[in-house]
């Protein structure tokens, strides 16, 4: 949007480096200047606080490669040495370890955000594409460094999502040994994990960019859905949007701190402080919370569907979960875009919410008894309202009226 | 400029000597990709030291009836088991018609040894090992997703798609076996 720009090189060596490489240009149009929505409230902050969690993560995890040793005979005892011996390495990994609980629990709402305002809609599909691919890829990232302690959890949770591969059929055997590097999980795993736990964050880095430029192209979102039609809907995004987002961000970390120093175990399993064992399995084996709801998803498909087998059903089933977001853009055609204006769609939305939080407590429960009849109803819903219900209520709710604009709708608040 | 100047398309001209070496070159050099591409996919898959672990032997003679131990095979683990005659009959007693992945008692065990039971210890559902003499049928529970397994490690209830899986083993002697 270089329209906007106001940036006037203030000196002859800004002047040279203009001419050359317009980096300050660029910062000033894209950090600074960017005309932003004025009504964005503090949903809108979690962008920013995501990119602190990207940036926390890496910066703990490059220090916590300096002193762990990814071997099977090393690796457990390596993670207790940073926690006992390395200095402040306590609270580093700590961070790096409740980091990422936080990093997702910052994602669902990122995601439930946009889901509720409309945000995937025309003209940003691109953007929540991308966005899509971020959160498999952190999906995959937060896996594989969940294996690295070599606890009976990691190895174990190791051994049930690989094995989720043998479900393709003919190839699927091949293609788990190629990813194992072996006949079980053992050493040759925890290696190329390690290698790609490291990998993944950068190539996630790499998709924030794409995302960000995706996002400056039409400009952002916002919570009536209606788009930008003059400067006197935006300001700029520095210093508004950069002290509202520091503030949230300080928020934030204060529940971060307290799981930090108070409680860095919390959220993680007790089992994962027991070494690696692959002849044993732990009773009750649950993956991190965060990847409950499709865990939940995976188990939920216990019955064959005519070809397909209960196991490459739960898998598909749980696969398509993630892949169904990528076409949700062209599943909800409603040209309404904030939850706020569609009375219909509002109900149906904080039942999915609410079937979510379902899907997420089931999957840490045993499979059985009345947990499996549940899970399969909160399945059922979890597609229905992408396939059935969104398609649905655009063709027959009528939305309420919108303002006619970002001021207008500001104004009229401060009035009323 | 005007259409009748452009240069001629391909649907117009017979292929040239130049379109041939261009596609030729093209082929040549995706292959010659996808050959270098090959060893570095290949290096994922299990190495010498894993593959020179394929076959044990195990010794039997100090299993008593009814008592099962996991021993470990390629790095997985590996249920071996000496069933009681009630396990045995209520193995034999289930119609196929019944069975998920049908296969007989017989099929799954060697014959004239038959209270031995021989099977990788991983759920067909996702490899977890399963409880043994634990579930709705007397056999294996999958604590992990729920799969009942019988007596004869057949799978019975539950999202595992097959039966636990029998190794490629023989009998060397009454006490003696060769997995692998």
């Amino acid at each position: 949007m270089s329209e906007h720009s106001t940036y006037k090189p203030a000196n002859g060596v800004e002047k040279w480096i203009d001419d050359r490489l317009p980096i300050i240009r660029f910062s000033k149009e894209h950090l600074m200047d960017f005309p932003t929505p004025k009504n964005l409230n503090y949903w809108w902050t979690f962008g920013a606080i995501l990119a602190m969690c990207l940036g926390i993560q890496i910066v703990t995890g490059i220090i916590l490669a300096m002193h762990y040793t990814p071997n099977v005979a090393m690796a457990f005892d390596s993670v207790e040495h940073i926690r006992r011996n390395v200095n402040g390495g306590r609270v580093i990994q700590a961070v790096h370890a409740v980091g990422a609980s936080m990093f997702f629990a910052a994602v669902y709402i990122h995601i439930f955000r946009g889901l509720y305002f409309g945000s995937y809609k025309a003209p940003r599909e691109i953007l929540w594409i991308i966005g899509v691919f971020i959160f498999i890829l952190m999906m995959a990232t937060a896996f594989m460094g969940y294996v690295l302690p070599w606890g009976q959890m990691s190895f174990w949770g190791a051994t049930v999502i690989t094995n989720i591969f043998s479900a393709i059929p003919i190839v699927g055997d091949p293609i788990l040994q190629l990813l194992r590097g072996g006949f079980a999980v053992d050493n040759p795993t925890l290696n190329r994990f390690f290698s790609l736990h490291y990998l993944l964050p950068f190539v996630i880095a790499a998709l924030v960019v794409l995302h960000i430029w995706a996002l400056h192209v039409p400009g952002n979102n916002n919570p009536i859905g209606v788009e930008v039609k003059s400067s006197r809907d935006t300001v700029p995004f520095h210093p508004y949007y950069t002290m509202k987002d520091a503030f949230a961000m300080v928020v934030f970390l204060i529940p971060f701190a307290w799981f930090v120093f108070f409680a860095p175990d919390i959220l993680g399993h007790p089992d994962n402080y027991i070494q690696a064992n692959s002849q044993v399995t732990p009773t009750h084996i649950v993956p991190e919370w965060y990847l409950l709801p499709f865990y939940t998803i995976l188990r939920a498909i216990d019955f064959n569907v005519l070809f397909i087998d209960s196991k490459l059903g739960g898998v598909i089933a749980m696969g398509g979960a993630l892949l169904i977001l990528l076409v949700l853009p062209w599943l909800d055609r409603s040209p309404v875009r904030s939850g706020n204006f569609r009375p219909m769609f509002r109900w149906f939305y904080w039942l999915f919410v609410l079937n979510f939080i379902v899907l997420t407590y089931l999957g840490a429960q045993p499979a059985e008894g009345i947990y499996v009849l549940v899970a399969k109803f909160c399945v059922a819903y979890y597609f229905l309202y992408f396939i059935v219900i969104l398609p649905v209520l655009s063709r027959i709710e009528v939305p309420k009226p919108l303002p006619a604009s970002i001021s207008e709708s500001v104004l009229g608040k401060a009035h009323a | 400029m005007d259409g009748d100047h452009t240069l001629a398309t391909h649907a117009e001209k017979p292929a040239t000597r130049r379109d041939f070496l261009y596609v030729a070159t093209g082929a040549v050099a995706a292959v010659g990709g996808a050959a270098v591409a090959w060893p570095l996919i290949n290096q994922l898959n299990p190495d010498a030291s894993t593959l020179a672990l394929a076959t044990i032997e195990f010794n039997l003679s100090g299993i008593e009836e009814g008592q099962s131990v996991t021993i470990t095979w390629r790095g997985l683990p590996v249920f071996v088991r000496n069933r009681t005659q009630a396990e045995i009959d209520e193995a034999k007693a289930v119609p196929l018609s019944e069975l998920k992945d049908p296969e007989t008692d017989e099929e799954r065990t060697k014959p004239g040894h038959e209270q031995w039971l021989v099977m990788i210890a991983n759920c067909t559902h996702l490899g977890c090992v399963p409880v043994g003499e634990s579930g709705d049928f007397d056999g294996w529970f999958c604590p992990c997703h729920g799969s009942h397994y019988d007596t004869a490690g057949r799978i019975r209830r539950g999202p595992a798609p097959l039966n636990l899986v029998v190794p490629p083993y023989e009998f060397l002697s009454d006490t003696l076996i060769q997995i692998g």
